[in-house]
């Protein structure tokens, strides 16, 4: 590889090409060119850096100097006083809004502060469309590693990490690969879902947008712990721009023999294939996805059987979430211990967060589990804009439960929010503040769970159409008490009569409005009147007491 | 791929050239380039710079540019910066000289006095 | 808009079909491939009308019964011709909460439609859609491939101007 005097880092996460990163890069490297910098600079297009709200963002190396919302005709300047004369731009360096002066470097953010990057290790600082950069970080010696253990001493040290599901269940991974290596049968599956549907969640696209390579290694090390010599990628075809990575990095791995016949002289095959889903939330239930992958309608199986001894195929299937791939390799090289020192106890290790909504940096985070809420949102998001006030947070996307205030300072793991009434789920944070109506955001829910409902089950496919129809009538002015009594007795069947979580999970959202904000059902019910002035066919203003 | 050794060395290679993205190093070369600086070469000076730490794996220099220095004279001018050392400035350098530079101040910590136009602490 | 198969003049209209056979033909072997077939077909005629499902399942050796659930059943599948350009609106939490519903009346305003329709000259068709995961930006629409994000309704004449 050459050597640079500058790396000049253009985000290509899909956030930072809707605002025109492609034209930018062109853009730097087209003045780098004319300027005759060709030789000595470098520009890469790298994955997502989490700052969604500045983009496009970019970053100049060895400085670290972060640069945010630049555009084509700040291109010039950029390269003429940063890249040519070594003086910083002023007007582009990131602001941020509790400080009164710019903040001049990566390292130097409040929002990077708190965070703890093993996920997003490599996101935003590798070329993710070069194998030999995930290499030169430390890449694919995790699989060389296992490759060198018994497939049983690997699935104990992935079970001490202690390292549970990040899809949303949290269930023990070492646990899971335990179950797919003991089911008997010599064809057995490694899957990786990628079928990221939970609304407020594009952490999995990041990811893979960003270091697809890190998801193949650890695909490879869990085939190699279960005794599969098969993958698929299951990936919502919404996502073009992770298909196209994930295709190019199996190209290279297998280039390099890193996927492919006898990987590292050890007598191991195995490859991966991608498979394109062509839209359906439901699908990201795991054995949705299966019949999804067979070719048929994405309708959940009952279970048992699990998916480790009747999965894919009907074969044994070990089915892991992005995320929790993306761990795999730095728990192999890096040891449980060390996984253990990040997080809490029961739920050792990051979580990535995605921010959405009423707050400053929305984006992507990671952090240690256990971070209260109030930290994410006030340390790291920034805060609430435009003055407003906080009014709730939905963890756990739609599918998760609403939080208000009061309970700003719940650590976020999957016990202790559950504990609260509501969900770690796939790590999704809408943040929302007091200008909107909790009774039309729990119309949007309903109206989700409705439109996404695969109606195989009845439960659910009723449910979730009573649900809507009740909360709809809310905002229309129709509601009585009598429905909000309806809405509880219903949640409580569809707590636990569908057959798969989508419908079970339905009321939850609904449920805690109701529960922490009662006095705007009631006002919607009694007065007529929508406090925030949202719901159209009612009065605005507040209720009278 | 059939060893590790294979991945070590892929991996040593690009690890090299990544380095330039841990943020800013001890050793520090600057190189004039000011319009007057490229006319008299300072271009060719920079990428000879480049190879060279390249062939000789020194990634943990920072190389950076900066605009004209006043010098017009004497230019390409190239300044060497090493912790708790006087920054070294160098006139008239040409892509030979630039080598030895490298492989007599660098390597070796000889500052080759001939070229020296200007030493600050 | 894509044209209705039966529409194609003789000719044309064996070809088309001809590569939908091809389409089939090279996904045979591989176990499940049934929605890549689709998306395929899809790519080929527009839209999946009864007889390329027909084809689909003599190929494939499937009953068109489980051809046509699974064609029905995913929403980036149409059974029937579709504008030329498919605009897909998110309508969930994270876009609604930033403003959703008054880019959705910018659109109907523009094109003249509502969700679930096509303009009369066949170049667009109007969708409401489930997160298409760009939250970061919301709120955000799809045309085809490409996304737009951090819209508000003054962008919408200038984005649906660019495709004229």
């Amino acid at each position: 590889m050459r050597f640079y005097r500058a790396h000049v880092l253009v985000c290509a996460g899909t956030n930072c090409s809707l605002k025109g990163n492609r034209a930018v890069r062109e853009a730097l490297i087209r003045e780098i060119e004319g300027k005759g910098l060709g030789e000595e600079v470098k520009v890469i297009e790298t994955g997502c850096f989490g700052l969604c709200e500045q983009g496009p963002t970019i970053v100049i190396y060895p400085e670290g100097v972060l640069y945010c919302r630049a555009t084509v005709e700040d291109v010039p300047e950029l390269v003429d006083s940063h890249l040519l004369k070594g003086r910083r731009v002023e007007r582009l360096l990131y602001r941020e809004p509790t400080r009164p002066v710019a903040v001049q470097t990566v390292p130097e953010l409040d929002y990077f502060k708190k965070q703890v990057r093993v996920v997003l290790r490599n996101c935003g600082i590798i070329d993710p469309d070069s194998i030999e950069e995930y290499i030169g970080q430390g890449g694919y010696t995790a699989l060389a590693k296992a490759l060198a253990m018994k497939p049983e001493e690997v699935i104990a040290q992935v079970k001490a990490s202690g390292l549970r599901g990040r899809g949303g269940a949290g269930f023990p991974t070492g646990l899971k690969w335990e179950f797919g290596r003991k089911a008997p049968g010599g064809v057995k599956y490694v899957v990786c879902n990628a079928d990221e549907g939970e609304p407020g969640t594009f952490k999995d696209r990041l990811i893979l947008e960003g270091d697809p390579h890190a998801v193949l290694e650890a695909m490879a090390i869990a085939g190699w712990a279960i005794g599969a010599n098969y993958g698929y990628i299951y990936i919502r075809g919404e996502y073009q721009l992770s298909i196209q990575r994930l295709e190019r990095a199996i190209e290279q791995a297998r280039r390099l023999g890193l996927l492919g016949q006898n990987i590292f002289n050890s007598g191991f095959n195995f490859d991966v294939e991608v498979r394109i889903g062509a839209g359906a939330y439901v699908c990201g239930e795991e054995t949705a996805l299966f019949e999804s992958l067979e070719g048929k309608r994405g309708e959940p199986r009952i279970k048992p059987p699990y998916p480790t001894d009747v999965g894919l195929f009907g074969k044994p299937t070990v089915i892991n979430n992005v995320e929790t791939l993306a761990n795999i390799p730095p728990i192999i090289t890096r040891g449980a211990e060390w996984f253990r020192t990040l997080g809490t106890e029961k739920c050792p290790g990051t979580k990535v967060f995605t921010l959405t909504g009423d707050i400053v940096n929305e984006g992507l985070i990671e952090v240690p589990m256990g971070i209260t809420l109030r930290e994410v949102v006030y340390e790291i998001g920034g805060g609430i804009p435009n003055g407003h006030k906080f009014k709730m947070a939905q963890t756990g996307g739609t599918s998760g439960g609403c939080l208000p205030e009061a309970l700003l300072d719940v650590p976020m793991d999957y016990d202790q929010l559950a504990a609260a009434g509501s969900a770690l789920g796939s790590g999704a944070l809408l943040i929302m503040d007091d200008t909107h109506c909790i009774v039309d955001v729990a119309r949007c829910f309903a109206r989700f769970f409705l439109h996404e409902s695969c109606g195989q089950c009845i439960p659910c496919r009723e449910g979730t159409l009573q649900l809507y129809h009740l909360v709809d009538g809310i905002t229309r002015g129709t509601g009585t008490r009598q429905d909000l009594e309806l809405i509880e007795r219903l949640s409580r069947t569809m707590y636990v009569a569908p057959l798969c979580p989508l419908g079970q999970t339905a009321p939850l959202p609904i449920m805690t409005t109701l529960k922490y904000f009662k006095d705007e059902y009631l006002a919607h019910v009694d007065s007529r009147v929508c406090p925030t002035g949202t719901c159209r066919a009612l009065a605005t203003g507040h209720a009278a007491d | 791929m059939k060893s590790l050794e294979e991945l070590e060395k892929i991996r040593k290679q690009a690890q090299e050239a990544l380095k330039v993205r841990e943020g800013q190093k001890p050793v520090r070369i600057v190189v004039a380039m000011g319009t007057c600086g490229i006319a008299a070469g300072a271009r060719e000076v920079m990428t000879t710079i480049l190879e060279e730490l390249a062939a000789r794996s020194l990634s943990d220099v920072s190389v950076t540019q900066t605009g004209c220095m006043g010098l017009c004279e004497q230019e390409p001018l190239v300044t060497v910066e090493k912790p708790g050392q006087p920054a070294v400035t160098y006139g008239n350098i040409n892509a030979e000289r630039a080598r030895r530079i490298v492989a007599q101040h660098l390597v070796n910590d000889a500052v080759v006095g001939e070229w020296v136009v200007a030493t600050k602490r | 808009m894509a044209v209705a198969l039966d529409k194609l003049s003789p000719d044309l209209r064996e070809q088309r079909l001809r590569e939908v056979e091809a389409a089939v033909a090279r996904h045979r072997d591989k176990p499940g491939a049934l929605l890549a077939v689709l998306k395929e077909v899809q790519g080929i005629l527009g839209y999946l009308p009864e007889e390329a499902l027909k084809k689909v399942s003599q190929g494939l050796e499937l009953p068109l019964s489980q051809v046509y659930g699974v064609a029905t059943f995913y929403t980036l599948f149409n059974t029937r011709p579709r504008g030329q350009h498919i605009i897909r609106l998110c309508e969930s939490a994270p876009c609604h909460v930033q403003g959703a519903r008054e880019v959705l009346e910018a659109l109907k305003r523009e094109l003249g439609i509502g969700p679930g329709e096509d303009t009369p000259d066949g170049k667009w068709s109007l969708e409401l859609v489930s997160c298409i995961g760009v939250c970061g930006v919301a709120p955000a629409i799809m045309i085809d491939d490409q996304v737009y994000g951090n819209l508000t309704p003054d962008c919408i004449p200038g984005i649906l101007a660019s495709y004229r």
